[in-house]
C-alpha cells in the first residue's frame, strides 16, 4: 500500500475499505481531482450518494397510489412522468420518466438491452435479475416465455409491450389496482405496490 | 429551434450502421421499420461523447415495431410490440 498525504474523507465514503485494485485506484484518483478541479464539491457527492441510499420501489408505490387515486394525477403521470414526479417530490433528471399503464388488454415490461438503465434514483438499485444477461436478451425476444417464468401468465387477448430503455428515457410500469380496493386510502394501496410489478415482471397485485 | 423532423405515427426505418464509437442503438434494432410512438426531448448525442459533450443535441423519437416483424418464429401474438428509444440521426422516413 502507497502512503498517501493527502485526506480521502473528504471524497471517499468513510465505509469503504481503502481500494487495492488499480481500477478503484483510478476511480478514487478520479473523484479527488474533479473535486480539486471544483466540477462538485465533498458534500454534492455525499447528498447524491444518500438520496440514492433513500430510494426505493417505496417511492414508486407512492406514486402508483396516487394514480390509481387521483385520475387526473395519473393523466398527467403518463402524459409527463418527470412533471409529474416532481408534485410528490421526486426527480430523476437529466433523464426522462415514462410510465405505461397496464391495462385488460395489456401488459408493459421494462429492459434495457444494452446495458441496465433503470430509475435507480426513484427506485433504488435494479435486482439482479434485471442486469443478467438472460434477462436482456430474451425478454425482447421471447417476452411471454420470461413473463411466464416469473409467474405472469398472458392469454392470447393481452399485447405485450416491450419498452428497451436504450437512451435517455427511464421507465416504470403502472400496474393495474387490483379489485376491492374502492374505498382504501393512498397509504394502504401504496403498500399493495411490489418492485417487480413496476418492472413489469409482475401483473396481478394481491391483496394481503 | 430544432424542431422534430418526425412526427407521431410516422414510418421510419432505424439506419442499419456501425459506428467505431460507443453508441446506443442495439444490433436487433438496426434496418427495421417502425412507427414513431411519441416525440421526446435533445438530448447529447452519445457518437460525440467520446470526443466532447454530446453537442449539439439530438432529439430522442420512441419508435414502436410490431413483435412478429422483428423476430423470425415469434411466439406471441400480432399486437405484441417492441418499443425503443432512437437518436433523429439514425432515421429515415419510410415508406
Amino acid at each position: 500500500m502507497t502512503d498517501h498525504d493527502h485526506d480521502h474523507s473528504r471524497t471517499f465514503q468513510p465505509d469503504h475499505a481503502e481500494p487495492t485494485s488499480d481500477g478503484a485506484r483510478i476511480g478514487l484518483a478520479l473523484r479527488e481531482l474533479l473535486i480539486e478541479a471544483g466540477h462538485y464539491t465533498a458534500g454534492e457527492e455525499q447528498s447524491v450518494i444518500e438520496a440514492m441510499q433513500g430510494a426505493s420501489p417505496e417511492n414508486g408505490g407512492r406514486i402508483v397510489a396516487k394514480a390509481w387515486n387521483d385520475a387526473e394525477y395519473k393523466e398527467r403521470l403518463l402524459a409527463n412522468g418527470a412533471e409529474a414526479i416532481k408534485e410528490l417530490g421526486y426527480e430523476l433528471e437529466p433523464y426522462e420518466f415514462t410510465v405505461m399503464e397496464n391495462t385488460a388488454d395489456t401488459h408493459n415490461v421494462i429492459v434495457c438491452t444494452l446495458c441496465s438503465c433503470y430509475p435507480r434514483a426513484l427506485l433504488g438499485m435494479s435486482p439482479a435479475w434485471y442486469k443478467s444477461s438472460s434477462y436482456r436478451a430474451r425478454v425482447v425476444r421471447e417476452p411471454r416465455s420470461v413473463l411466464a417464468e416469473f409467474g405472469v401468465e398472458l392469454s392470447d387477448d393481452v399485447s405485450v409491450r416491450v419498452h428497451d430503455s436504450t437512451a435517455e428515457l427511464r421507465y416504470m410500469v403502472l400496474p393495474q389496482r387490483p379489485a376491492g380496493t374502492d374505498d382504501w386510502s393512498e397509504a394502504q394501496l401504496a403498500k399493495l405496490v411490489t418492485r417487480n410489478s413496476l418492472v413489469g415482471t409482475e401483473r396481478d397485485l394481491k391483496i394481503a | 429551434m430544432n424542431e422534430p423532423v418526425f412526427h407521431v405515427g410516422q414510418r421510419v426505418r432505424i439506419a442499419d450502421r456501425t459506428p467505431p464509437v460507443h453508441h446506443r442503438v442495439p444490433s436487433y434494432a438496426k434496418g427495421q421499420v417502425g412507427v414513431i410512438e411519441r416525440v421526446c426531448g435533445l438530448h447529447g448525442e452519445p457518437e460525440k461523447f467520446i470526443r466532447g459533450d454530446g453537442k449539439p443535441p439530438q432529439r430522442i423519437y420512441r419508435v414502436r415495431i410490431p413483435q412478429p416483424e422483428l423476430w423470425t418464429s415469434y411466439e406471441g401474438t400480432e399486437g405484441d410490440k417492441l418499443e425503443i428509444e432512437i437518436f433523429e440521426h439514425w432515421l429515415e422516413a419510410a415508406e
